[in-house]
């Protein structure tokens, strides 16, 4: 029979050893990790702008397309010593809006034109759920969006992350007629034809949608400012032009 | 037993799934596709073995008392290594599987395995048994991956095998089979052929 003692040493020395191996493993395969999920956020951003890109690739079309990215805070100025990219959204959520480093990213494509893509986060119904919006320079349209998801259910709220539901939201505004901060809404069972603020929800996957609603919502309203400084940027180019 | 036989029973006549019904939560889960699949059987086959070798190795010094907490610390630990290693190097793969690839921990068949032959047996013949009890697994899983990819998304291993051309003349593909009341029903129907080529593997009224 094993005494107390053996079995107590013996549990002892057993975690201990497992302990230190899984330490080792963790440490040795760290930056393997935090690289992958590097590619995985720029080609998530690249995504929203239409850029294709591979996991090898994700890196040089990065630095190829996002020409700058910077942090900004609610008044809209900027954050100088805040890197957009670094910048962890579950974080800066649970702060007062205020407070919250907002980034911006500034991506020019092939044909030249401009965009601003800005990253949000928010809850579905199993987990989080983030993604990126594509705006055209103007602000006067979404040129694109692209969403994730951690763990919704599949073939109802994990369809967010498909093209057919993301490519809804092209050509759709999040200001309406008085330049009024509007947001897009997910209607569930299909938005009325034109209503440039209203994409289809996905049957089945109301909780999904609802929290994809607010997670636009808020993610952007606190950017309201930055949108007014651009588009009175935009307009006063317009009168100088004319 | 011999070496080959260690091996090539869990694959038919002690299959883990379709005889012991072990370990079905995960193979109705993960098989949508069959790049998971094969990594979901990759994974499950290291675990079993090694934890098979590592226990048959300690199995003299393990006190009996707390043998099932040593079980599951081998067990936990190898599982987080594997966990690790996915994310490091296949991360799409790994986030596909989510959760399952920790969930290995609760799959019956490898504490079964340790509790049933690695407890009693030489090292050797446990690492055997260990990779064929995580082979019997695999087979079944990347089987039913292999329908439920080819059925439910057209294509096999990522690649779209059904042309075009058959969507343009009214093709459509099964959108139940990727839901994961279809998988039971694939094993079902693979414990059907199975059963029916083995007769003795039917019980007796």
């Amino acid at each position: 029979m094993f005494s107390n003692r053996y079995i107590i040493i013996y549990s002892a020395i057993m975690v201990l050893v497992v302990a230190a191996a899984l330490t080792v493993v963790a440490v040795q395969l760290r930056p393997a990790q935090q690289y992958n999920q590097r590619v995985e956020k720029m080609q998530s951003i690249l995504a929203s702008a239409h850029i294709e890109s591979t996991v090898k690739n994700a890196e040089d079309l990065y630095n190829k397309y996002i020409t700058t990215a910077f942090v900004i805070n609610e008044a809209g100025d900027k954050e100088a010593n805040a890197n957009a990219f670094e910048t962890d959204l579950s974080k800066e959520n649970s702060k007062a809006v205020a407070e919250r480093h907002l980034p911006v990213f500034v991506c020019i494509n092939d044909s030249g034109s401009l965009y601003y893509i800005l990253p949000m986060r928010g809850k579905g119904l199993w987990g989080p759920i983030w993604g990126y919006m594509a705006f055209s320079s103007d602000l006067k349209i979404i040129v694109g969006a692209m969403f994730d998801h951690k763990g919704e259910t599949p073939g109802l709220g994990a369809e967010i992350d498909t093209d057919k539901f993301e490519d809804q939201f092209i050509g759709k505004s999040i200001f309406n007629e008085q330049g009024e901060f509007v947001s897009v809404k997910v209607v569930k069972g299909g938005a009325p034809d034109g209503d440039t603020h209203a994409v289809d929800a996905i049957s089945g996957g109301t909780i999904t949608s609802k929290g994809l609603e607010d997670m636009i919502r808020d993610g952007l309203s606190p950017y309201q400012n930055f949108f007014q400084q651009i588009r009175d940027s935009v307009s006063s180019q317009n009168t100088s032009e004319e | 037993m011999s070496a080959l036989k260690l091996l090539s029973t869990p694959l038919n006549k002690e299959n883990p799934i379709t005889i012991q019904v072990l370990g079905i939560c995960s193979a109705l889960a993960v098989t949508v596709q069959l790049k998971p699949a094969l990594v979901m059987a990759l994974s499950v086959t290291v675990v079993t073995a090694f934890s098979n070798l590592i226990i048959s190795l300690l199995r003299n010094t393990i006190p009996p008392r707390i043998r099932i907490i040593v079980q599951l610390v081998v067990i936990a630990a190898l599982v987080i290594i594997v966990d690790q290693v996915l994310k490091a190097y296949v991360y799409d793969v790994s986030k596909k599987l989510s959760v399952f690839v920790g969930l290995i921990i609760t799959n019956c068949i490898i504490m079964g395995r340790l509790e049933a032959f690695a407890m009693a047996k030489k090292p050797w013949p446990s690492f055997l048994d260990g990779l064929g009890n995580g082979i019997g697994y695999g087979l079944i899983l990347v089987i039913v991956a292999f329908f439920r990819e080819l059925l439910g998304s057209g294509s096999l291993y990522g690649y779209k095998l059904i042309p075009a051309s058959f969507y343009e003349m009214g093709y459509m593909d099964n959108g139940m089979m990727i839901l994961p009341p279809m998988a039971l029903i694939t094993i079902g129907a693979i414990i059907w052929i199975q059963r029916s080529k083995n007769p003795d593997l039917i019980e007796k009224q």
